[in-house]
């Protein structure tokens, strides 16, 4: 089941002009505050009606402005997690999991429920009131709760961002067990480039109201033309690798397409697929193998692409094994080593560059 | 009871009547009122605004002749309601009974409003992504988060009704035993010589009653938001 969308509206001076399809796995509206995320979001779920367009999932027509058709919100069977929860404060836990229950024509069995508190690790939080939970145990039970209604697409509306670091590390793993175990569609809006390299599939990057880039998530990221919109700090590349062993003095060693790299212990176990984010701030370009250096991991690199650049700083695309990655220089050194299209050089980075945060489990076969 | 005579606990009796009855009564519309109110978009809002909080600006007199003019037997509303459902209000106690309702219409309303305003439509909105339509996201969202409201509009409109004097007495007299409710049997025993002390009695009964009211609204109120809070 795919959701396609297309849509135009309009608050003021800014107008909103976008259309992309959403395939299977989690599809990542990436973008900075203002960008139409949240507009977006509201059109699909049926609480805004867009000035025109349509929105359709697999066979069902939500929404067409030329047909005059507008599906209610409560008839479009799409779960939604919103930025602040939005629980219901009078009901217990447990009744809010069950609410959307007694609108289906078959409610989740008790399996169900089971399977999906288990999946949340929210089985203790059953009988307590909204008001007695933390920020991430509420997103947990808010995710719960729209995963039991059955819906055919799951629309999540930056659902970490009102969390701090500790909470979002808590349920990003959720998060990427959902994406792996439950068989619907994802609409992920999120601003935060390391939530994007961690979960998503494919990404439509937005900017200023329209789609800047679109596709899968690896591609999409490595765009040294999406920079503005990552962020100078947080911009990088995602690349797969795999968990090759545990050493003992606490590295986790990874093999990637152009060798191997060393970073501090993550919890995978040998053979585990990941997906690896490396800043383009934190790669060092040298022309021979260092040696004497603190540094740990060197790779083999090919300089690819030097961008056009007026200011101090420079992007530049290198390849390194089957991947691209993204680096950012000075100017100065760019002259000073003279890099150029083609220009064989090795890639220095600290291991202790990757964090848990950065790195994220390889979905299975959809 | 022999602290009490007959008379005043006649009066006592009829004004817990009455202001049960015209509290009851006119909560169903309140709620209504209320909603249209706090969340309704439509002309003449200003209006029926108005017309609401009417009897809190009018003297309580007036209110009771404009009640006598429509619902008196020779009003049109009162005309209209002998004929048909052969319902007489004038001079009975369910016109005091009107009349009470009237003049505390405004605080229920008010009430209540208020506690609409502080319903989060974002959790209206994500009721019915979990597919519940605008009549269940009312009953099963919107109505129990409005109840601390609901509950202090009526005892709120209660304690009114009980102390409501001047609309009553001019639309339904202070017949004793029909019409005369405690605050139209104080005033009347106040009218004759040694009815001081009858008048006390009657004074710390209503005094008591109130109390009760503002007692009963607190518990009620922080039971509701208890359960709401959480722990």
């Amino acid at each position: 089941m795919s959701l396609a969308v297309r849509l135009h509206h309009a608050f003021g001076p800014f107008r909103l002009d976008v259309a992309f399809s959403a395939p299977h796995g989690i599809t990542a509206l990436f973008g900075r505050s203002g960008t139409g995320k949240t507009t977006i979001i509201n059109a699909i779920a049926g609480l805004l009606r867009p000035a025109s367009g349509r929105i359709s999932l697999g066979d069902t027509l939500l929404f067409d402005s030329e047909r005059r058709h507008f599906l209610p919100p409560h008839r479009r069977g799409i779960g939604t997690v919103f930025q602040e929860g939005r629980l219901f404060p009078h009901l217990s836990v447990r009744k809010n999991l069950v609410y959307a229950g007694r609108f289906l024509a078959h409610p989740p069995p008790p399996d169900d429920i089971d399977r999906v508190v288990d999946l949340l690790g929210i089985g203790h939080l059953m009988q307590r009131q909204p008001a007695a939970l933390s920020g991430g145990e509420k997103q947990r039970v808010a995710i719960g709760r729209a995963l039991l209604s059955q819906p055919r697409l799951l629309l999540m509306d930056e659902p970490l961002a009102s969390l701090d670091e500790a909470r979002k590390s808590e349920i990003l793993p959720f998060l990427q067990r959902l994406r792996d175990e439950v068989a619907i569609p994802i609409v992920y809006v999120t601003h935060s480039v390391s939530e994007v390299a961690r979960l998503a599939t494919t990404i439509i990057a937005l900017s200023d109201g329209r789609v800047a880039r679109a596709g899968p998530a690896a591609e999409v990221l490595a765009d040294p033309d999406l920079f503005p919109l990552m962020g100078r700090q947080e911009a990088g590349a995602i690349i797969p690798g795999r968990v090759v062993g545990h050493h003992d003095d606490g590295l986790t060693e990874v093999a990637v397409s152009g060798g191997r790299l060393l970073m501090p212990r993550i919890t995978a176990a040998p053979g585990t697929e990941l997906r690896l984010r490396i800043r383009a701030r934190d790669i060092t370009l040298s022309l021979t193998p260092l040696t004497g250096i603190s540094a740990l991991n060197c790779l083999p690199v090919t300089i690819r692409k030097v961008g056009a650049s007026d200011g101090p700083i420079v992007d530049i695309a290198i390849r390194c094994g089957q991947d691209d990655l993204l680096v950012r220089l000075t100017r100065r050194s760019v002259g000073h080593l003279q890099l150029t299209p083609g220009t064989a050089c090795f890639a220095i980075l600290k291991a202790i560059s990757f964090s848990q945060r950065d790195i994220g489990l390889v979905p299975g076969p959809p | 009871m022999d602290w009490l005579t007959a008379q005043e606990w006649a009066a006592l009796t009829l004004s817990l009547k009455v202001s049960l009855a015209a509290t009851l009564l006119s909560l169903p519309l309140g709620i209504l009122v209320a909603l249209a109110l706090a969340r309704g978009r439509f002309p003449g809002k200003v209006v029926l605004n108005g017309l609401v909080h009417l009897p809190l600006i009018l003297p309580p007199v007036a209110t009771g002749y404009i009640l006598l003019l429509t619902f008196g037997r020779k009003g049109p509303v009162g005309r209209f309601l002998e004929e048909t459902f052969g319902i007489v209000l004038a001079f009975r106690w369910t016109g005091a009974a009107l009349a009470a309702a009237v003049m505390a219409f405004p605080l229920m309303v008010r009430a209540i409003r208020l506690s609409i305003e502080a319903v989060d439509p974002r959790i209206e909105e994500a009721a019915s992504t979990l597919g519940a339509s605008r009549v269940a996201v009312f009953l099963t969202i919107t109505l129990p988060l409005m109840l601390p409201g609901i509950l202090a509009g009526s005892i709120l409109a209660f304690a009114k009704a009980m102390g409501e004097f001047g609309a009553t007495i001019t639309f339904v007299s202070a017949i004793p035993g029909e019409t005369e409710t405690l605050p139209s049997a104080i005033y009347s025993l106040l009218q004759v010589p040694g009815g001081d002390a009858a008048a006390l009695r009657l004074v710390m009964i209503s005094v008591a009653v109130s109390v009760l009211a503002l007692v009963a609204s607190e518990v009620m109120a922080a039971r509701t938001a208890h359960r709401i809070r959480g722990q």
